[in-house]
């Protein structure tokens, strides 16, 4: 697939900038996406390929735009809608009452 | 080449709902039995304290010093490298490419991030990003000039660009001066760096 992730040979993005002494991961939430990519993985309902299908259909310009573990959580969340393991709305339901809860913890 | 956005491509920060969506997907995991707690807290313990270059760093010597496992990590890089008690995940198939006075080797995966995770951990972040998997096939000396790696002329630069399937470490060539060094003191002359192959080994 010619996709944004086909980025061999391609002109403009600049300079590569190491960064000196860099952790494994940079936040906690790439410490969890990894570890929950990689145990779903250990669960045996799609393979590497899959995995890597899942994370090229991002929208180009938002593949573009966003780091490597927010490809892999794309990926991720692709693959437990379309093997049925969750739905987009219970996802989404999730995040909004973990975003209430986090809300009403700031303010007590 | 300046300050245009996508240049600062090296680690942009989340967008506003990533960390949320992590939560999300984790709690909901979790609850229907799909993931196991304390297994995703080893999974992190072991990238982030386990597995790392020094495993490959530990190979490389070890060919350095041992002609004749030189010659099985040449033939059958996995089995080789098994011997010393790496493998597994994300480095079932490996091919370690031989550095020469005549062939400079540097990996690269063009289309996402392969890379032999059990001798030289996860990948840091310039090797995941845009400008080095755009780049490195299209001008690799000048990739390897701006990780201060400066070759002869007459010296060939080989790009491999890694699959899902093969996994490629560079064997740097051994440093001059280092004849009376163990295979402890061999391993820490060679870096991350110079196993990816966008760099040369520490001089002793």
């Amino acid at each position: 697939m010619n996709g944004a992730h086909d980025l061999g040979g391609m002109h403009g993005f600049g300079a590569i900038s190491p960064e000196p002494d860099e952790p494994v991961f940079h936040a906690d939430w790439e410490r969890r996406a990894f570890a929950i990519t990689l145990a779903m993985g250990a669960y045996g309902r799609w393979n590497l390929d899959m995995s890597r299908y899942a994370r090229e259909r991002m929208e180009p310009a938002e593949y573009l735009r966003t780091s490597y573990y927010e490809h892999w959580i794309h990926g991720l969340q692709l693959l437990l809608i379309e093997q049925g393991l969750l739905s987009a709305a219970e996802i989404e339901a999730r995040m909004q009452r973990i975003a209430a809860e986090t809300d009403a913890g700031a303010e007590s | 080449m300046n300050e245009l956005p996508m240049s600062h491509h090296k680690h942009n920060d989340p967008l506003p709902e990533t960390v949320l969506r992590v939560k999300a997907l984790e709690s909901l995991l979790v609850e229907k039995g799909l993931v196991d707690p304390a297994a995703l807290d080893a999974l992190i313990d072991t990238y982030e304290t386990k597995v790392g270059p020094r495993n490959g760093a530990r190979v490389v010597a070890r060919a350095w010093a041992d002609p004749a496992y030189r010659e099985r990590l040449l033939s059958d890089a996995s089995a080789a490298i098994a011997e010393l008690g790496f493998s597994g995940r994300q480095g079932e198939d490996m091919v370690v490419l031989e550095n020469t006075p005549q062939v400079h080797n540097m990996v690269v995966c063009t289309l996402c991030s392969c890379y032999p995770w059990p001798v030289l951990g996860l990948p840091p972040v310039w090797y995941k990003s845009a400008p080095y998997r755009a780049r490195a096939v299209a001008e690799p000396r000048a990739v390897l000039e701006e990780f201060g790696c400066s070759l002869p002329e007459d010296v060939e630069v080989r790009v491999w660009d890694s699959t899902a399937e093969v996994r490629y470490l560079v064997l740097p060539m051994r440093p001059r001066g280092t004849d009376a060094l163990n295979q402890a003191q061999l391993a820490e002359l060679v870096t991350r760096d110079s196993m990816i192959g966008t760099a040369l080994p520490r001089s002793p």
